[in-house]
């Protein structure tokens, strides 16, 4: 084992910590931003828009999330530029980049994944409660926004929590479309220095630590969350 | 249009032989990982729950790093300490330096993967038993071994299913990874046939039909076989 590399790198892996950090939290808040409409038009209807959130969920993992991502970095990402005004517009700097295909597609994974668990976290809401908020005066919307959603939310939190972990372990993939994140920095110290194991080995310890840390936050979320006492 | 099915002609100038043929080493791979996770996974179970401190031990060590460790990483560090294990082994015995077929490395280094995931299915599974049926079964007479094979096991499985329908479909979908190290599969057959005609999307959506047909298809297997081993157990619900 020789570690003369490490020292070199350490900006680097850095950078790229911060760049697992930016892809992982991007991912998970757009991503639970659309599992909840996903989740919730499932368990509402209407019946057509509950078939295409069915369909979405059902794609999405049923497919590897690696063929996702070349499919949106190179199979859009070559389309792109044939039409002129798309390279035109203020968008184009943006989708020169590979970082923005990244966050789309982990982003459409969290949806797909998550919004299957949230059309089983409002469908598990008992009835009482949505009846009781309604019969108070809420509008639907009152309903959804204070009692059916955190309700649903709070049910399946750990499943949740379980989840986001197997995103950030999904992160690395990200390296195969030039997104150079901790994965990525290894793979360029590899190169650049030959070694086979010791660059793998810190990469896998510092995700056994990023792991680490984010059990340890959503355990502390959870415990934060008001849970009814008997 | 026409250059759809130019591109997916399964003769030589199209590509869809190729896709077909990493299709089918995709399931090779698959199907060879599976049942090396399962074996894995009963035994360590087993040992999980009857084994000594140290056996214990050492199989939570391997759970949870394993299951703490991004799948990419794993695949490239398995990939590289198999070979290395494998010719050290070979050197010292006198016999020539190998390179090891990518479908073998691709089954030991899924495999070894899933062993930690189906490890925590089967604890579950065989915590699900009810004591009241072992006894029973060692009331009869039946030595260790057989109550494991003709009571512990048939119950535990309907318990264990729901969690092994789901590592089959996360082991479909993690041979794919197996292209980053160059294991010929349906991705890396793929990404040849993208890189070679340029057309990206076409593949790409391609592959990710068949790769979703894989997924159909088990479940409707597994929804079926879920029905046959939860024969003449009382309807939940």
């Amino acid at each position: 084992m020789q570690w003369y590399w490490l020292p070199e790198y350490l900006p680097a892996f850095a950078e790229g910590l911060w760049l697992t950090v930016q892809l992982l939290t991007l991912a998970i808040v757009f991503g639970m931003a659309l599992a909840v409409p996903i989740g919730l038009v499932q368990v509402t209807g209407p019946l057509p828009l509950a078939w295409l959130a069915r369909g979405f969920c059902t794609v999405i993992r049923g497919t590897p999330l690696l063929i996702q991502l070349w499919l949106i970095y190179y199979g859009l990402g070559s389309l792109f530029p044939f039409v002129p005004a798309i390279r035109e517009s203020f968008l184009w700097p943006i989708l020169r980049d590979a970082f923005p295909y990244a966050v789309f597609a982990f982003t459409l994974s969290v949806a797909g994944y998550e919004g299957e668990v949230m059309r089983g976290a409002f469908r598990g809401v008992p009835k009482g409660e949505l009846e009781a908020a309604r019969a108070l005066g809420m509008s639907p919307f009152q309903v959804l926004r204070r009692v059916w959603l955190p309700r649903a939310l709070q049910n399946v939190f750990p499943t949740l929590a379980g989840e986001f972990i197997l995103t950030l372990k999904a992160t690395p993939l990200a390296a195969t479309i030039t997104v150079f994140e901790v994965y990525g920095i290894g793979t360029i110290v590899r190169q650049e220095t030959f070694r086979i194991y010791e660059p793998l080995l810190f990469v896998a310890a510092i995700y056994l630590v990023l792991t680490g840390i984010l059990i340890l936050f959503f355990r502390w979320m959870e415990s934060r969350m008001p849970r009814r006492r008997a | 249009m026409e250059q759809v099915f130019e591109y997916l002609a399964f003769s030589a100038p199209g590509w869809g032989g190729n896709l077909l043929r990493g299709l089918v080493s995709t399931l090779q791979i698959a199907l060879g990982a599976y049942a090396l996770g399962m074996s894995i996974g009963i035994l360590g179970a087993l040992g999980k729950i009857h084994g000594g401190p140290i056996l214990r031990g050492a199989l939570e060590v391997y759970t949870t790093l394993i299951r703490a460790v991004p799948e990419l990483v794993l695949i490239l560090l398995l990939f590289y300490a198999g070979q290395d294990a494998i010719n050290v082994i070979l050197t010292s015995l006198g016999f020539e330096r190998v390179i090891l077929d990518g479908l073998w490395v691709g089954i030991y280094v899924i495999g070894f993967v899933q062993g930690a995931y189906s490890t925590e299915v089967f604890r579950g599974a065989f915590g699900a038993v009810a004591p009241g049926q072992i006894e029973a079964a060692r009331a009869i007479g039946m030595s260790r071994l057989k109550v494991q094979t003709r009571v512990v096991i048939p119950l535990m499985l309907p318990f264990a299913l729901p969690g092994l329908a789901n590592l089959w479909l996360i082991t479909t979908k993690d041979t794919a990874l197996l292209a980053v190290v160059g294991v010929s599969e349906l991705a890396l057959e793929t990404r040849q046939a993208a890189g070679a005609t340029r057309a990206y999307f076409l593949f790409y959506v391609a592959a990710g039909c068949l790769y979703l047909l894989v997924t159909l298809v088990s479940n409707q297997i597994f929804a079926w076989l879920e029905r046959r081993l939860r024969r003449g157990q009382p309807v939940q619900g």
